[in-house]
C-alpha cells in the first residue's frame, strides 16, 4: 500500500536491534505524521544514531519493521532511499572534501536528474543541458541555505557550521520527503545554532517532514512539534516539547545518567 | 585540476601530429615513433586504469589480462576464422568486458587489499590459460601471421600510419574520458573515492558505478591488446604477465593518479624507459621500477602531475616561516 | 619394479601436497603477524622465501659455511631485508592510505626481486638436503626425507610463536598492538617498534621456508610473487590474522593444488591455488576461523 497522501509519513514498528549479545534496540516504535518536525532524544548511548541507521536504510533490524510512506523499506538498497524520499546528514560530517561546495550539492542532484554513462562522454547536448540544469538546482538550494557566494570554495575549506549547513543543503538536494537531521547542532556555537534552526524550521515551511537527533534542549524546544524520548534503547516518553519537559520519566532518565 | 581546458588538448594533438615528421628527420630518435605507437598503445590503458584508481579510488594489479584478452581473441579470431580484424576488434570489447563485468561484480564488494589480491590473483589465471590452452593460443610460443589493419582500401602498413591510427582512438577515448569526469558521473566516482556511504545516502548506486568503470577500463585495455596484435602481427603470452600489470601501475603512480595528464605521462616515460633508455642495461630494470615506484609512493604521492602543485605548497610553508 | 596404485598415487599428491602446505602455511604465517600488528598485506613476503633460499645458497655452497651456521646467518640476513622494508618503505609513507601501503609493498617486492636478479641472475640453484636424499617408501609414495624438515620446522615456528605470543612481554605487547594501537601506545608501548618487530620477525619466518624449501624445489629470483599470493590465499582460507588458520589454510592448500595437479592438470597448477583465493574472497572472505563481525570491522 502505497499512499503519498497516508498521515504517517514514517512508521517505526516493533523494531529490535541486536548486536551479538548486546540489545541495542527495543521496541522504540513511534510513527511521525507527515509535514512536522519530531525529535528523538535521549542519554548517550540511548541508541538514537542506532535508529537513524535503520530508519535511513544503513542497517537491517534483526526484528520489526520501518515504514515509509506506507511501504516496508526493508528490500531497499541504501541508495534507493534516496530516490524514495528519505535524506540524511551525518554526526560527524560526511562532505566530499575536496569537491567544491556546489559539486557536493549537485551530488545531491544525481537521483533526481539522471544522466546516462554514454551522454556524459559524448558530450550530447541532452547531457549538456542536465548539467546545467543540476548547477541551477544546485545554485537555488545554495542560495536558500545562505552558502551562495561560496560555491567555489573547497568543501574542506568552509568552518563546521557552514560545513553542516552544506551537508543539509546536500541532503536538501535529494528532494526528500523526509529529511533525517543527525545532530545538527553538534559543535556549533550560538549563532550557529540560531542559523541552523532557522534553516530546519525554513525546510520545515516547504513542507518537508523532518526528523532529528539532538542533545541541545534549546534547539529542541525550540523547533520541535514531538519529541520521541529514548533511554537503554526503548522508548520511555513520547509528546509535545511541553508534555516531556515536564515528565518525571525523562527528568529522571537525563539527571541519573548525567546528560 | 578538474578544469581540464581545450588548450592543453589542442596543443598535445599539434605535438603529436608533427612528431613522426619531427622524428623523421632527425636520425638520432628515427626510432622513436615505433615507440610512440606503444606510448599511444599503453595510454589506452593507463588512461582507464587512472580513472579507476585515481577517481573511483579501486586498486587493479590485472589489468594485463583484459590486455591479453583483447589482443588473443583479435589474434584468434583473424587468424582461425578468417573475419575482419575491425569486427573481431568488436567482439573482443564485448567478451573483455563481459568478462569484466563476471569478475567485477563479486571483487568490487571487496575492499583495499582483498580487492588488489583478488584481480591480481585473476590475471595470473588468465595469464596460465595463455600459456596451456595451445590449441587455440598457441602456447607460450604464441600466435603469428596476425593480418595487419586496414580501411577499405587503405592498410595500415607502416609506423606512421599506425601511429596516427593508435593516437586517434587515444584522442577519442581522451575526450569521451574527461567530458566523463567532467560530468555528473566523474563526481559520483570521486564522491565514492572520498566517502562512499554518503555517496550511498545521496542515492548514489555505488556498486553500479565501480563496476562500470571497471568494465570501461577492462574495454579500453582490450582495444589496446587488438591494436597491439594487428602492429606486431606476433603475440605470445609473456607480454601479459604479472609484471605488465605492475608497470602499469607504476605509469599510473609516476605520472599521477589523479590527473588525466597524469596517464599519459607516466606511460610516456616508463616506455621509453623500457624500450630506449634502459635497453642496454636489462639487468637494472627491474630494479629501477622497483625504486622509481618506492619514491614516488613516499616521495610524490600525486606524481609528477602534481609536483608543481607540491612545489607551490613547499614554497608558500617556507614563506610563511620566514 | 613396483607397480604404482592409485592409492599410491593419490598418497603421493597428500604427501607432497602437505610438505608444500607447509612452505605455504609459513608464508601465511608471516602475512599475519604483519597484519594483525599493522592491518597491511606485505606483498613482498614472498621475497623473503626466496631470498632465504637464494642467500642460503650462497653461504653454504658458494662461500662454504657449515650448515649449523650458513642457516642462522642466512636467517639474519634475511631479518635485516625485512627490518629495512620497514624503514625505507613502510615507515617514510606520510601519510599511509591503504592504496599508498600497497603500492608500497608492491615495489619493494619487486626491489628485491630486481636485486636478485641482478645478484643471481635468472637460474635456478639447488641446496644439499640437510640429511641427504635416500627416498623413504610409504604406502607406495617416495618421501624425501627433506620433506620432514619442512614440516618440522612449521612445528617448531608455530610452537615458537605462541609461546612468544602467549607468554613473552614482547610478544603480548605486539598483540596488544594488534588490537588495539591507540591504547597500546597510551599505556606506553612503542608501536612503531613493533611495526618494526613484525617485519622483522615475517622475515624471519619466510627465510626458513625458502631454506628449507630449496633443497626440494631449487629457488630462482622470480619465486616470489606467487608463493607471496598463494601464502596470501592460505592466510585468508584459514582467516586472515588467525594462526592455526594460517597453518590449516596452508595445508588444505598445498593438498588441494597437489591433488589438482596429479589428477586434473599439470600444466594449471599454480591456477588451482588461486582460484581456491578467489573462491574464498568472493563468498566467505573471513575464512575459516575468521569472524565476518571482525572482517567488517577492519578499516579497508
Amino acid at each position: 500500500m502505497n499512499d503519498t497522501t497516508a498521515e504517517n509519513i514514517l512508521e517505526v514498528q516493533g523494531v529490535v536491534m541486536a548486536f551479538g549479545g548486546l540489545m541495542a534496540l527495543f521496541k522504540p516504535d513511534f510513527k511521525v505524521k507527515r509535514g512536522i518536525i519530531k525529535a528523538i532524544i535521549g542519554p548517550n548511548g540511548a541508541g538514537k544514531t542506532t535508529l537513524f541507521n535503520i530508519i535511513t536504510g544503513f542497517f537491517t533490524p534483526t526484528e520489526g519493521t520501518v515504514r515509509f510512506k506506507g511501504r516496508s523499506i526493508k528490500k531497499f538498497k541504501t541508495h534507493e532511499i534516496a530516490a524514495r524520499g528519505i535524506s540524511r546528514t551525518f554526526q560527524t560530517v560526511e562532505l566530499f572534501g575536496n569537491m567544491t561546495v556546489l559539486e557536493n550539492v549537485m551530488l545531491g542532484c544525481h537521483t533526481r536528474v539522471p544522466t546516462s554513462f554514454m551522454a556524459s562522454g559524448f558530450r550530447l547536448p541532452g547531457a549538456k543541458r542536465k548539467e546545467e540544469e543540476m548547477r541551477d538546482r544546485a545554485l537555488n538550494i545554495l542560495k536558500f541555505i545562505g552558502l551562495a557566494d561560496k560555491f567555489e570554495e573547497p568543501a574542506d575549506n568552509l568552518p563546521l557550521g557552514q560545513q553542516k549547513m552544506l551537508e543539509i543543503g546536500r541532503a536538501l538536494a535529494t528532494e526528500p520527503e523526509l529529511i533525517c537531521l543527525d545532530e545538527p547542532a553538534a559543535g556549533l556555537n550560538e549563532t550557529e545554532t540560531y542559523v541552523a534552526s532557522s534553516l530546519i524550521k525554513a525546510i520545515n515551511a516547504k513542507g518537508i517532514t523532518v526528523l532529528l537527533v539532538e542533545h541541545d534542549m534549546k534547539v529542541i524546544m525550540n523547533i520541535s512539534d514531538e519529541i520521541v524520548v529514548l533511554n537503554y534503547g526503548q522508548k520511555i516518553a513520547e509528546g509535545t516539547p511541553e508534555a516531556i519537559r515536564d515528565n518525571s520519566t525523562v527528568i529522571e532518565a537525563y539527571l541519573g545518567s548525567e546528560a | 585540476m578538474l578544469r581540464i581546458g581545450k588548450l592543453p588538448i589542442a596543443l598535445f594533438a599539434g605535438f603529436i601530429i608533427i612528431f613522426p615528421w619531427v622524428a623523421g628527420k632527425v636520425p638520432a630518435i628515427g626510432n622513436y615513433t615505433d615507440i610512440m605507437v606503444f606510448v599511444g598503445i599503453y595510454c589506452l590503458i593507463t588512461i582507464g586504469l587512472g580513472l579507476l584508481m585515481g577517481y573511483a579510488g579501486q586498486i587493479s594489479v590485472g589489468q594485463a589480462a583484459f590486455y591479453g584478452i583483447g589482443a588473443y581473441v583479435s589474434a584468434i579470431l583473424t587468424t582461425r576464422f578468417g573475419l575482419n580484424p575491425w569486427f573481431c576488434m568488436f567482439i573482443a570489447v564485448l567478451i573483455t568486458g563481459g568478462i569484466a563485468f563476471l569478475i567485477g561484480a563479486p571483487s568490487l564488494k571487496l575492499k583495499g587489499h582483498y580487492l588488489a589480491m583478488a584481480t591480481l590473483a585473476f590475471g595470473i589465471i588468465i595469464f596460465i590459460i595463455f600459456n596451456e590452452e595451445a590449441r587455440w593460443t598457441g602456447g607460450p610460443d604464441g600466435m603469428v601471421d596476425i593480418p595487419g589493419l586496414s580501411i577499405f582500401e587503405f592498410d595500415f602498413d607502416s609506423i606512421e600510419k599506425y601511429f596516427y591510427l593508435v593516437w586517434s582512438f587515444v584522442f577519442v577515448i581522451l575526450i569521451f574520458t574527461i567530458n566523463l569526469i567532467q560530468s555528473d558521473t566523474g563526481r559520483a566516482l570521486r564522491a565514492i573515492h572520498t566517502s562512499e556511504t554518503a555517496a550511498n545516502s545521496m542515492g548514489v548506486n555505488v556498486s553500479k558505478f565501480k563496476i562500470l568503470v571497471f568494465v570501461y577500463s577492462a574495454i579500453l585495455a582490450s582495444l589496446a591488446g587488438s591494436l597491439y596484435a594487428h602492429y606486431l602481427n606476433f603475440i605470445n603470452p609473456s607480454t601479459f604477465d604479472l609484471f605488465f600489470s605492475i608497470k602499469l601501475l607504476i605509469m599510473i603512480a609516476l605520472g599521477g593518479m589523479y590527473n588525466i595528464w597524469g596517464a599519459i605521462i607516466g606511460a610516456g616515460i616508463i616506455t621509453f624507459l623500457s624500450y630506449e633508455w634502459l635497453h642496454y642495461f636489462e639487468e637494472f630494470e627491474v630494479i629501477v621500477y622497483g625504486a622509481i615506484l618506492l619514491v614516488v609512493t613516499i616521495f610524490l604521492p600525486n606524481g609528477l602531475v602534481g609536483l608543481p602543485g607540491m612545489l607551490k605548497e613547499l614554497f608558500v610553508r617556507q614563506k610563511s616561516n620566514e | 619394479m613396483e607397480t604404482i596404485t592409485f592409492t599410491g598415487q593419490v598418497f603421493q599428491y597428500l604427501v607432497t601436497g602437505i610438505t608444500v602446505g607447509s612452505v605455504y602455511a609459513m608464508v601465511a604465517v608471516g602475512f599475519n603477524i604483519i597484519y594483525n600488528v599493522t592491518e597491511i598485506i606485505n606483498f613482498a613476503q614472498g621475497e623473503f622465501v626466496m631470498l632465504g633460499g637464494l642467500i642460503m645458497v650462497f653461504l653454504h655452497v658458494a662461500v662454504g659455511l657449515p650448515l649449523i651456521l650458513a642457516f642462522p646467518a642466512t636467517v639474519a640476513l634475511v631479518t635485516l631485508v625485512g627490518v629495512l622494508l620497514d624503514r625505507l618503505a613502510i615507515n617514510p609513507i606520510r601519510r599511509p592510505t591503504v592504496l599508498s601501503l600497497i603500492i608500497a609493498t608492491i615495489a619493494a617486492s619487486i626491489l628485491i626481486k630486481g636485486t636478485a636478479m641482478f645478484i643471481w641472475g635468472k637460474d635456478p640453484f639447488d641446496l644439499p638436503a640437510f640429511s641427504g636424499r635416500d627416498p623413504i617408501i610409504v604406502l607406495g609414495a617416495v618421501i624425501q626425507p627433506q620433506y620432514f624438515w619442512v614440516i618440522g620446522f612449521l612445528v617448531l615456528i608455530v610452537i615458537v610463536l605462541t609461546f612468544f605470543f602467549e607468554r613473552t612481554i614482547i610478544g603480548k605487547a605486539m598483540s596488544a598492538c594488534a588490537d588495539n594501537p591507540d591504547a597500546a601506545s597510551l599505556v606506553g608501548i612503542d608501536v612503531k617498534r613493533m611495526v618494526l618487530l613484525s617485519f622483522a620477525l615475517s622475515a624471519a619466518i619466510g627465510a626458513v621456508a625458502g631454506i628449507t624449501m630449496t633443497p626440494i624445489s631449487l629457488m630462482e629470483y622470480d619465486r616470489g610473487a606467487m608463493l607471496a599470493i598463494k601464502g596470501f590465499g592460505a592466510a585468508v582460507l584459514g582467516g586472515l590474522g588467525s594462526f592455526p588458520g594460517a597453518v590449516i589454510g596452508g595445508l588444505i592448500l598445498g593438498v588441494i593444488e597437489s591433488l589438482g595437479a596429479g589428477l586434473i592438470s599439470s600444466g594449471y597448477k599454480d591456477a588451482f591455488a588461486l582460484i581456491v583465493l578467489l573462491f574464498v574472497l568472493f563468498f566467505k572472505p573471513s575464512g575459516i576461523f575468521g569472524n565476518i563481525e571482525i572482517s567488517k570491522i577492519k578499516r579497508f
